[in-house]
C-alpha cells in the first residue's frame, strides 16, 4: 500500500468541540471554509449544524422520517431519500464534498453508492466501522456468534447493517474502483485517531472505524 | 357520525354572485393603464383582485407572506367565510401563534384571478358589455394567476415575499412564483403539489367539467341569465373531486359500510351508506359557495400547468441558482399529488443548486391532510419558517 496516511489536523480542537462528535470534528476539519457538502445519512443534522457553524454550505439526504423532520426542524435543508436509489438523481460535479458517515455498510450496493459519491462531489469522505476491528475478530474467533460492541450493539437479525466490511476490504475496493485516497485515518473505540504511520494490518486489527477522504483518480493506479 | 343528508341552501342564488363583484373584502383595482398580458395572448383590463390581509407590514417591508389558496378555496384564510359562515380554511395554520403567526408576519391572501369570491373571474360583470363575463372569459393559467398577485404585492408596496406558501393548486402558484419571480420570494413552502398536471389528474378534471356542462341547466355557461344555476352537475364534480382528496383509508375508517340512519338496505338508489350521505353533503354544500363556470376555469388552469415546459423540457432549468429557500411536504396517502410528484420537484430544486428540504409526511387523510389538523405537517411548516425568519433577520424569531 502506498497510500499517504497523514492525520488531517494539526492545530487543537476549537472550543466548543466536546458539543460534537469525534468523527464529525474530523471530518468537519477536512473542509474548506465555503465549500458545498452533500451529507449522506446526515441522521439528525448534528454534522451539517457543525458545518454550517464553519461557514460550510451542507445539504442532507436522511432516510428516516424522523430524522429529516427534525433536520428541518433545525433549519437544515435536507430531504428524504435514500443512498441506493436517490443519489443517481444529483448531477454530476455538484458538490466539493460528499460525506458518507456511517452509512456505508447499511446500503444494498455500496460499491455503487462509493461510485456515486465521487460522480456527484470532487471528493468523498466516508466513515464506516471497521469489522476487523480486534473485538469484532475475538468474538467471532472465541464466542463464536456475530459481534457486537458499543458502537454497533444491534444483533444479527436487526442490524440494518448488511455489508459489513474491514478497512482492508475497503482498501481494496477503492483500489478497484480507481478512487484516490488522499488522507486515510482510523479512530479508536473513544473517536481518537490512531497514531501516525502505522502500518495497515495494525489500522485494521486496531481501528474500530476508518475515515478516508478520497478523490477520483485519473488513471489507473496500476496495481 | 354524519347525519346530515342535504340542505337546503342559506345563500340565496344572488348573494352567491354578489360576492363575485362586491366582495367582502378589501380590492386592488387595475384600471385601463394596467392590464394583464394573460398566456393566451388577451390583455386583460380592468380586472381586480380580492384580498385579505392579517397582521401588520413591518417598516422594512420584509415579513410579507402571500398565502396561495387552493381549486376551490378563498382568500378567506383566518376569518369566518361571509357565505357559509364557517371558520377560515387554513386556521390550522395562519392565526396567532400558528406556524404562519399573524402576530409576526404580514400575511396577504388573495382570490385567485378566475376564482369567483372577487378577483375577476368568469362570474364578474365584464365592464365592457354590462353582463357577467361567463364563457367570454378568457381562458387562464396558473402563470396569469401568479402574474396578477404579483401586481397585487407591487401594489402593497411590497418588493420581495418572505414567503409564499401553498398548498394543492396554492402548491402550484407557490412554485410557479418561484420559477418567475425568484429574487421576490425569499422562501416558499408547497405543499401536496407539483409542477406539472399529471394526465391522472387531468383526467378527473376533465370528468367534472363534462359532469357540469352535461347539466341542462349549465345552458352553454350563461345560466345567470337564465334564472338557473347547474347545481347537480356542479355537485356531481365537487363529488367526484371530493373521492380524489380523501383515501381509501380514510374513508374506511370515517364511514367503513355503516349505514345511513337505517339498520337495512332500503332496495333503493337512497342514500343508504353513510359515504353516500356523506358525498352528498359535499356536492350539495359546495354549490351553495361556488360557480360553476368558474370551477370549468381553475380546473382548466391547473390541467395547463407545467412549469418545466416553459423551460424547454427541464425543470432544473426553471429554479437554476435560485436563492428562494424551499420547503416541500407530501402525505403518504395522497394519490392526486402523490410523493414522487414531490421527488421529482425536489430533484429538479437539487440538480439546479437550490436550497431544498422535503419530507413526506405519513397520514391516512388524502390530499386534504394539507388542511386539517397534522402536527407533524404543522410542526415541521413551523420550524422551516422559523428558520427562515432569523436568517432573514426578522424581529421575535425563535431560536
Amino acid at each position: 500500500m502506498s497510500v499517504e496516511q497523514t492525520l488531517p489536523f494539526a492545530s487543537p480542537a476549537p472550543r466548543g468541540a466536546e458539543l460534537y462528535r469525534g468523527d464529525h470534528l474530523l471530518v468537519a476539519g477536512m473542509i474548506e471554509r465555503g465549500s458545498k457538502v452533500l451529507d449522506v445519512g446526515c441522521g439528525d443534522g448534528d454534522l451539517l449544524q457543525l458545518l454550517e457553524t464553519r461557514g460550510i454550505d451542507g445539504r442532507g439526504i436522511e432516510l428516516s422520517r424522523e430524522g429529516v423532520n427534525r433536520c428541518v426542524g433545525k433549519g437544515l435543508a435536507v430531504v428524504q431519500g435514500d443512498a441506493d436509489t436517490d443519489l443517481i438523481n444529483y448531477p454530476d460535479d455538484s458538490f466539493d464534498y460528499v460525506v458518507l458517515s456511517q452509512t456505508l455498510q447499511a446500503t444494498r450496493q455500496p460499491r455503487v453508492v462509493l461510485e456515486n459519491l465521487l460522480r456527484i462531489g470532487r471528493r468523498a469522505i466516508v466513515s464506516f466501522p471497521n469489522f476487523g476491528f480486534w473485538k469484532m475478530r475475538l468474538q467471532l474467533l472465541v464466542g463464536g456468534h456475530m459481534p457486537r460492541t458499543e458502537n454497533l450493539p444491534a444483533t444479527w437479525y436487526d442490524t440494518p447493517n448488511i455489508h459489513f466490511c474491514t478497512i482492508k476490504d475497503f482498501v481494496q475496493l477503492c483500489d478497484e474502483i480507481n478512487v484516490k485516497m488522499e488522507r486515510a485515518v482510523a479512530l479508536d473505540l473513544y473517536g481518537r485517531p490512531l497514531r501516525l504511520n502505522a502500518p495497515w494490518w495494525f489500522w485494521n486489527m486496531f481501528g474500530e472505524q476508518g475515515v478516508f477522504l478520497l478523490s477520483r483518480a485519473d488513471r489507473p493506479s496500476g496495481r | 357520525m354524519v347525519t346530515i343528508q342535504s340542505v337546503k341552501s342559506p345563500v340565496k342564488p344572488d348573494e352567491r354572485g354578489h360576492e363575485a363583484d362586491h366582495p367582502t373584502s378589501q380590492v386592488a383595482l387595475f384600471g385601463a393603464d394596467q392590464p394583464l398580458r394573460l398566456d393566451c395572448g388577451i390583455d386583460l383590463s380592468p380586472f381586480q383582485i380580492a384580498y385579505q390581509a392579517y397582521g401588520t407590514l413591518n417598516a422594512d417591508r420584509s415579513n410579507a407572506i402571500l398565502v396561495c389558496h387552493a381549486l376551490t378555496g378563498d382568500q378567506h384564510v383566518a376569518n369566518p367565510h361571509p357565505v357559509t359562515g364557517k371558520p377560515g380554511w387554513w386556521q390550522t395554520l395562519v392565526g396567532p401563534g400558528k406556524a404562519l403567526d399573524t402576530d409576526r408576519y404580514f400575511i396577504i391572501s388573495s382570490n385567485v384571478l378566475g376564482g369567483c369570491m372577487g378577483s375577476t373571474g368568469p362570474a364578474s360583470t365584464n365592464p365592457a358589455t354590462g353582463k357577467l363575463w361567463g364563457l367570454d372569459f378568457p381562458v387562464i393559467t396558473i402563470p396569469d394567476m401568479v402574474r396578477a398577485q404579483a401586481m397585487l404585492v407591487d401594489r402593497l408596496g411590497i418588493d420581495t415575499l418572505f414567503c409564499v406558501v401553498g398548498g394543492s393548486m396554492g402548491g402550484m402558484q407557490t412554485l410557479q412564483w418561484t420559477a418567475a419571480y425568484p429574487q421576490r420570494v425569499f422562501s416558499a413552502l408547497a405543499v401536496a403539489c407539483s409542477t406539472r398536471h399529471s394526465a391522472q389528474n387531468i383526467a378527473f378534471h376533465e370528468l367534472g367539467r363534462q359532469a357540469v356542462m352535461a347539466d341542462p341547466d349549465w345552458r352553454g355557461g350563461r345560466y345567470f341569465e337564465e334564472g338557473t344555476h347547474p347545481h347537480r352537475g356542479l355537485g356531481v364534480a365537487r363529488m367526484a373531486a371530493h373521492i380524489t382528496y380523501l383515501s381509501d383509508a380514510a374513508l374506511h375508517r370515517k364511514f367503513g359500510r355503516r349505514m345511513q340512519d337505517r339498520e337495512l338496505p332500503t332496495f333503493s338508489f337512497d342514500a343508504d351508506f353513510q359515504v353516500e350521505s356523506y358525498l352528498r353533503y359535499q356536492g350539495s354544500s359546495f354549490v351553495e359557495r361556488f360557480d360553476a363556470n368558474s370551477y370549468l376555469y381553475l380546473t382548466r388552469a391547473m390541467d395547463y400547468f407545467d412549469i418545466a415546459a416553459d423551460h424547454n423540457g427541464v425543470l432544473a432549468e426553471a429554479f437554476r441558482d435560485t436563492q428562494t429557500r424551499f420547503c416541500l411536504m407530501s402525505f403518504t396517502s395522497d394519490w392526486l399529488f402523490p410523493t414522487s410528484e414531490s421527488r421529482a420537484v425536489v430533484h429538479a430544486l437539487n440538480a439546479g443548486g437550490v436550497r431544498v428540504s422535503f419530507a413526506e409526511i405519513e397520514t391516512d387523510k388524502g390530499h386534504d391532510a394539507f388542511l386539517l389538523d397534522v402536527p407533524e405537517f404543522l410542526d415541521i411548516a413551523r420550524a422551516f419558517l422559523n428558520s427562515a425568519a432569523s436568517v432573514r433577520g426578522l424581529v421575535g424569531a425563535e431560536k
